[in-house]
């Protein structure tokens, strides 16, 4: 079983390879600037990743496994990354 | 050995690049020692951080440390100094002749990217793979002889922070810089997104073929993360922590700071006693040594405040208070990264706002940088404690409270909520629409090492004396010439001060301050206490003729205080202080952080108003209430 949800509605727990990052139409600046930082920061097709911790309020920001790395993000940016999800 | 080729008194230039938490600052101490000058570009305030190697073989090497980054694509002006000091694009800096690449071994997978990144420049690099050691015992494989070939780089393993293979290091540089060719421009274009993605691909080949993962990975970083990140218990810890952290900033500093302003008392005395008393006497006790008094009595706290801001970032804890902040204070529109900055700032603005730079959006450092000087810092202290002793009754409410301990957290609320509030604002007006993202790493933790804490300590304290200093001396003098000429005339009666420009400015100015309540002698004292909070206090005691007022005639003029001011007065007073730029030495350090004249002006303007306004409403509300 495995389905595919934007990483943004990704909970605590939840695993899985990323299978898009970014959206798919990049008419705007800052959608390009913000895939390209993400790939720069390991989020690129392929990575594995793990959600660790969720925040307080809101559950945001999250703190993600990703490869061997640990990363932090909000869940606003997170919505740019497609979580193909693991069954676990 | 290259010293027949170039002779030995020529520089080469040897640059630092890496990620962010690679140690590349470690190894750049390691490298170079104290023989380290702390700067600013060139109309950029991004620091530059330059020292100077000799090697064995006699050459002198320069040693640039450029901030950290994950790739030549800058997007936060300490990005784009690394961008271009490795293109040599920078004014005023020559090309390096050689790249530092510094890696963490134990997290080469970003780092590899940007390698193949600078590869593509032309430079001539050596990759620094740093903390070895902790590879090493983690089990990692790191086959050197392939990746050196896969990357056609020399490689390095170096552990910074027990100087292991720094000769090597140097050695490896020197080969290089002597052999290169001249540096010119290098080639280098933005990589768009597939760029990015075929050198991760690249990169992903080069790792699986050269490192074999840890036979024995860290899982000691998860576990802590699953207690200090936990939604709930994380901010219980990091609130106790910082409960922790303000006990030993305002306790253990005190005695500390009681030593450095008796020597300094002393020191003033002493001066007073071999000089001649007249101008040259005044200007070096009341100017000069009172001038850098203010500035150095603060460094026992500002010490302790770095103490702890260093160790919790070597350990790697500062990325998590980030993590924990950051929904708490984007409410209010300010980065989690604004934390540490605004923490610093309750010992004092100055290294707050110089901590500011740890922000990477120009927009969300702007916004810290404006909101820092309204966290109460520890020069509002001797006001409010006089205040709060002349006009508080010391009695207690609700059957524990000291009414005179609620007063003062009330307005260190005060503080915080308005510089939420402002931040808010300033977003709303300045900024709108635009949300700088939030991502960053989260570090493994490691356990911080003495011997390079007390040297970033000694470090920051030597950067803070000499901005501050730079900045209050100069204006000290200019204080205590307005408060000192001209002088009174013969037969005066009244104190010095009320003849001096300091004096008439505050006679003129009086009515202005009059409907929030303030009576001229209040309006003079604000005068010289531009230059710190804490000097009103001193001014004070000199407009109603008490001697000392900071030592032992506190209390004295506490009593004259309760005397002569209404209680809507001493309120306005302290609502007053809450918000008002009363301290040259930040307004300087503000206009040298934002490099904007602007923004200068529009905190002085702003907080200048909301100091007027709130005194005002208090003042009218406490008459109205019968505290007139």
């Amino acid at each position: 079983m495995s389905d595919e949800i934007p990483l943004s509605q990704a909970r605590r727990g939840d695993r899985g390879v990323i299978v898009r990052v970014g959206g798919h139409c990049h008419h705007q600046e800052h959608e390009t600037e913000l895939e390209r930082r993400l790939l720069e920061l390991g989020f690129v097709e392929g990575a594995k990743v793990e959600l660790l911790h969720e925040g307080l309020f809101g559950r945001d920001p999250i703190a993600l496994r990703v490869d061997d790395m640990r990363v932090a993000l909000r869940r606003h940016e997170a919505a740019n990354l497609i979580l193909r999800r693991e069954a676990c | 050995m290259d010293a027949s080729v170039r002779p030995s008194t020529e520089i080469g230039r040897i640059a630092l690049v890496g990620n962010p938490n690679s140690g590349k600052t470690a190894l750049f101490n390691a490298l170079t020692g104290a023989h380290q000058k702390v700067a600013n570009y060139a109309g950029v305030t991004v620091e530059r951080k330059e020292g100077v190697i000799r090697s064995p073989s006699g050459r002198v090497l320069s040693v640039l440390d450029l901030p950290g980054t994950y790739s030549l694509r800058a997007r936060s002006p300490d990005e784009e100094v690394t961008r271009d000091a490795v293109l040599g694009r920078l004014p005023g800096e020559a090309a390096p002749d050689a790249v530092v690449l510094v890696a963490d071994a134990t997290n080469l997978r970003l780092v590899l990217r940007l390698a193949l990144e600078l590869k593509a420049v032309g430079r001539p690099m050596v990759l620094a793979l740093n903390m070895y050691d902790i590879a090493q015992r983690q089990g990692l494989r790191i086959d050197l002889e392939r990746l050196s070939a896969e990357l056609g780089v020399r490689i390095v393993p170096t552990v910074a922070t027990r100087k292991r293979g720094i000769e090597d290091l140097i050695a490896a540089v020197e080969d290089l810089a002597a052999s290169a060719t001249a540096a010119g421009e290098g080639s280098w274009h933005a990589p768009d997104a597939a760029e990015i993605r075929a050198a991760h691909h690249r990169a992903e080949r080069i790792m699986k073929a050269c490192v074999k993962p840890p036979e024995r990975p860290d899982t000691l970083t998860g576990r802590i993360d699953s207690v200090l990140l936990n939604p709930v218990g994380g901010l219980l810890i990091l609130l106790a922590l910082l409960f922790v952290m303000f006990q030993a900033v305002f306790t253990w500093a005190t005695p500390l700071m009681d030593g450095i302003e008796a020597a300094l008392g002393a020191l003033g005395g002493w001066v007073a006693a071999v000089l001649p008393d007249g101008l040259l006497q005044s200007l070096i006790v009341d100017g000069l040594i009172a001038g850098v008094g203010s500035v150095l009595v603060f460094l026992p706290q500002i010490l302790i405040l770095f103490t702890f801001i260093i160790l919790l970032e070597d350990f790697g804890y500062m990325a998590r208070a980030a993590f924990l902040m950051d929904r708490i204070m984007g409410g209010a529109g300010l980065h989690g990264r604004a934390f540490i900055p605004l923490l610093s700032s309750f010992a004092c603005a100055i290294p707050g706002v110089m901590a500011a730079r740890v922000i990477d959006s120009k927009r969300d450092r702007l916004t810290t940088i404006m909101v820092a000087p309204l966290m109460t810092c520890s020069a509002r202290i001797p006001v409010y404690t006089l205040i709060i002793a002349a006009f508080i009754p010391n009695k207690t409410v609700w059957g524990f409270a000291s009414l005179q301990g609620l007063v003062m957290f009330g307005l260190y609320a005060a503080g915080i909520v308005s510089a939420l509030v402002v931040s808010f604002v300033i977003r709303r007006i300045f900024w709108r629409g635009a949300v700088e993202p939030f991502m960053m790493e989260l570090p493994a933790y490691k356990m911080p090492h003495l011997k390079s804490v007390l040297f970033n300590l000694w470090l920051r304290a030597k950067i803070f004396l000499r901005r501050a200093g730079r900045i209050i001396l100069p204006l000290m003098v200019i204080v205590w010439a307005l408060s000192t000429f001209p002088y009174p005339p013969e037969g005066a009666t009244g104190p010095a001060i009320d003849y001096s420009f300091a004096g008439m400015l505050g006679q003129a100015l009086e009515p202005l301050f009059a409907p929030i309540g303030f009576n001229w002698q209040m309006v003079i004292a604000l005068i010289p206490g531009m230059a710190a909070r804490e000097v009103a206090v001193a001014a004070l005691g000199s407009v109603y003729a008490i001697a000392d007022a900071e030592g032992s005639g506190v209390g004295a003029l506490a009593t004259t205080l309760a005397d002569q001011w209404s209680l809507a007065t001493a309120l306005a007073f302290l609502a007053w202080y809450v918000f008002a730029p009363q301290c040259v030495a930040t307004l300087g350090v503000v206009r040298r952080e934002t490099n904007s004249l602007k923004w200068t002006w529009i905190m002085i303007v702003y907080m200048f108003s909301l100091a007027y306004l709130a005194a005002f409403i208090t003042y009218h509300v406490a008459v109205a209430l019968g505290g007139g």
